[in-house]
């Protein structure tokens, strides 16, 4: 497939990790994103906001090709360049599997699966074939301190996942994308069925996070954005509005409409 | 400390407070008839299945201690015969009860691992097509009159296996058990995808998120998620295996026959009272009476597989 290049500039210093270029995605006759481009710079967290049914959601779950779950989804033109493959992951020579082995995602609302604390960090490993008992329970471990919950839980792993708090859940559900070491992790509004102490941890640990993964996360809360990311995008009908380094961006927005977005005008 | 504990104790409310109760506020008699009828008819309606239940298990125990009175409980358990029409006559229901489980067994090795499997694919690796063309037939075979299924046992499975296994007699319990098991097929895969397509969208992407192919996906996530709903399928199998009567007299042979090799003929539990209701023994014989406690077994079977059922519903009650 042949990329368009021509992006919008970075900032100096920071590598990029995925590059969106002009991407134009269908749900059926939907034009759900309309020739979106934006770059993802590695080891920082990149926020999307906007309007519900922005396409915010629509961008994410391109990245680890969610979308091919469902008939009727298209994407349509352009593509996600990961580096340092320098490979369109849209293309469809690509496997989605293997993309999703390399991005992992954390939904909206925790859905840890029905298995115990262990076997739900340990699942992404065990898709991967990985038998060892010893290196299943050091990975297991360094993923559950890695989503900073290994304190609460290392003397009840064998409880069932569901059996934790809301908060602990997500973190759970953090340690499982976490135990596979990916390169991307999504957040897909990760904190909106939390309550705010425990979106205060999640906030905290996402910003930990980016020492190890570059984070692309979705929020419908704009002083989350401005607290945890380094980059922001303003998102709105589709249409990628604004792209900036996030105290920009919310300083002093180059567009009118994400001036009136942020300043509660409208949305 | 209750709060009742702490509050004084006050007066009932009555309508001395305020200026009494105005017309508009006032409880209607019309209203309250209206609603008491109703409660009476929809509370009759409840309590007729109850009484209709209460009835049969007040028959078959009132029936089957007429028998027992005659023969001892020892003797219709661990007695290996079963001749209650011969002069010496022997009631051992383990004869019966070989045949029902041998069947039922051969039934459910094919409807379990069968059932499971069409319930997966239908479930997680069928287009919406496919599922809307194919699971209407899938029903469709569980509505086929079973006495319809005896006669393809006895007239073309029979005669097939014994191309292969040319020992085996005309009737066998194997190839009643088989169709047997392709009867209760539609009830296993039905239930079970059911239980599967109600696993949260929301699982199945977490799954899948995290790198796993269809197949780790539905073994892995979905199924035991749904495990407590296809082991009420299992069991509802279980029962349709046990109860079912027409395939076995008609392609099972009938002989009581204390075996639990499949290429024998058999008479099971359910195919022993046909042939017993159908015959022209005097009601109030022993012989007669029998059928009563064979009903009884059954009736104490499918009982216990039930509590099973629902044992095994709260045990294994997936949290998500």
């Amino acid at each position: 497939m042949q990329i368009p290049t021509g992006t919008q500039p970075g900032v100096e210093g920071a590598v990029l990790k995925a590059d969106v270029r002009e991407l134009d995605f269908y749900y059926g006759a939907f034009h759900a994103l309309k020739r979106v481009s934006m770059p993802i710079h590695d080891h920082m967290v990149t926020s999307l906001i906007g309007p519900s049914g922005c396409g915010k959601s629509t961008l994410l779950r391109c990245f680890n090709r969610m979308h091919d779950l469902y008939p009727g989804n298209r994407y349509a033109g352009g593509g996600i360049v990961l580096y340092p493959d320098d490979t369109n992951l849209l293309a469809p020579e690509v496997d989605p599997i293997e993309v999703r082995m390399r991005i992992s995602m954390v939904f909206q609302k925790p859905n840890p699966f029905p298995k115990s604390i262990y076997e739900n960090v340990a699942y992404s490993l065990r898709v991967r074939g990985m038998r060892n008992k010893n290196e299943l329970d050091d990975r297991v471990e360094s993923a559950l301190k890695g989503a900073a919950l290994w304190s609460e839980v290392s003397n009840r792993l064998k409880e069932l996942g569901a059996n934790l708090s809301g908060g602990q859940q997500q973190r759970l559900c953090i340690a499982r994308a976490l135990a596979s070491d990916p390169e991307i992790i999504l957040f897909d509004e990760p904190t909106s069925a939390l309550d705010p102490i425990a979106t205060a941890s999640i906030e905290e640990l996402i910003i930990e996070l980016k020492e190890k993964v570059t984070i692309l996360i979705v929020t419908h809360n704009m002083q989350q954005a401005a607290r945890i990311s380094d980059f922001t995008a303003y998102m709105y009908l589709g249409e990628m509005v604004e792209f900036g380094v996030t105290d920009q961006l919310f300083i002093k927005p180059q567009k009118k409409a994400t001036e009136d977005y942020i300043t509660g005008r409208f949305g | 400390m209750t709060a009742s504990a702490v509050l004084p104790s006050r007066p009932v409310p009555s309508a001395s407070l305020g200026r009494g109760v105005s017309d508009r506020l006032r409880k209607k008699a019309s209203r309250h008839v209206k609603e008491r009828i109703i409660e009476a008819l929809l509370f009759s309606a409840a309590a007729f299945s109850v009484f209709v239940t209460v009835a049969i298990v007040y028959v078959l125990v009132k029936e089957s201690w007429v028998f027992f009175e005659t023969v001892p409980l020892s003797d219709f358990l661990f007695d290996t015969q079963w001749t209650p029409l011969f002069d010496d006559a022997h009631y051992g229901i383990m004869v019966l009860l070989s045949g029902t489980l041998t069947s039922s067994g051969v039934a459910l090795l094919v409807a379990i691992p069968l059932g499971t499997v069409i319930a997966i694919y239908l479930s997680e690796f069928a287009g919406f097509k496919v599922r809307e063309i194919a699971k209407p037939f899938l029903e469709l075979l569980g509505g086929v009159p079973t006495i319809v299924y005896g006669y393809f046992a006895l007239t073309f499975l029979t005669p097939l296996l014994q191309k292969i296994y040319p020992d085996l007699p005309g009737f066998n319990l194997l190839s009643a058990g088989l169709v047997m098991g392709i009867m209760i097929i539609p009830y296993v895969a039905s239930l079970s995808e059911d239980a599967m397509r109600a696993v949260p969208m929301a699982l199945r992407e977490g799954s899948y998120a995290m790198g796993a192919t269809r197949l780790q996906t539905a073994l892995w996530v979905v199924t035991p998620a749904a495990i407590s709903g296809i082991a009420s399928a299992y069991i509802l199998g279980i029962s349709r295996a046990v109860g079912e009567t027409m395939i076995l007299a008609v392609a099972a042979g009938m002989q009581p026959n204390l075996t639990f090799n499949p290429t024998e003929p058999g008479a099971t539990i359910t195919s022993y009272i046909v042939q017993v209701a159908l015959g022209d023994l005097p009601h109030g014989s022993i012989g007669y009476q029998t059928i009563f406690a064979a009903g009884l077994t059954l009736l104490l079977m499918t009982l216990a597989f039930n509590l099973l059922g629902y044992w095994l519903k709260k045990r294994f009650r997936e949290v998500y």
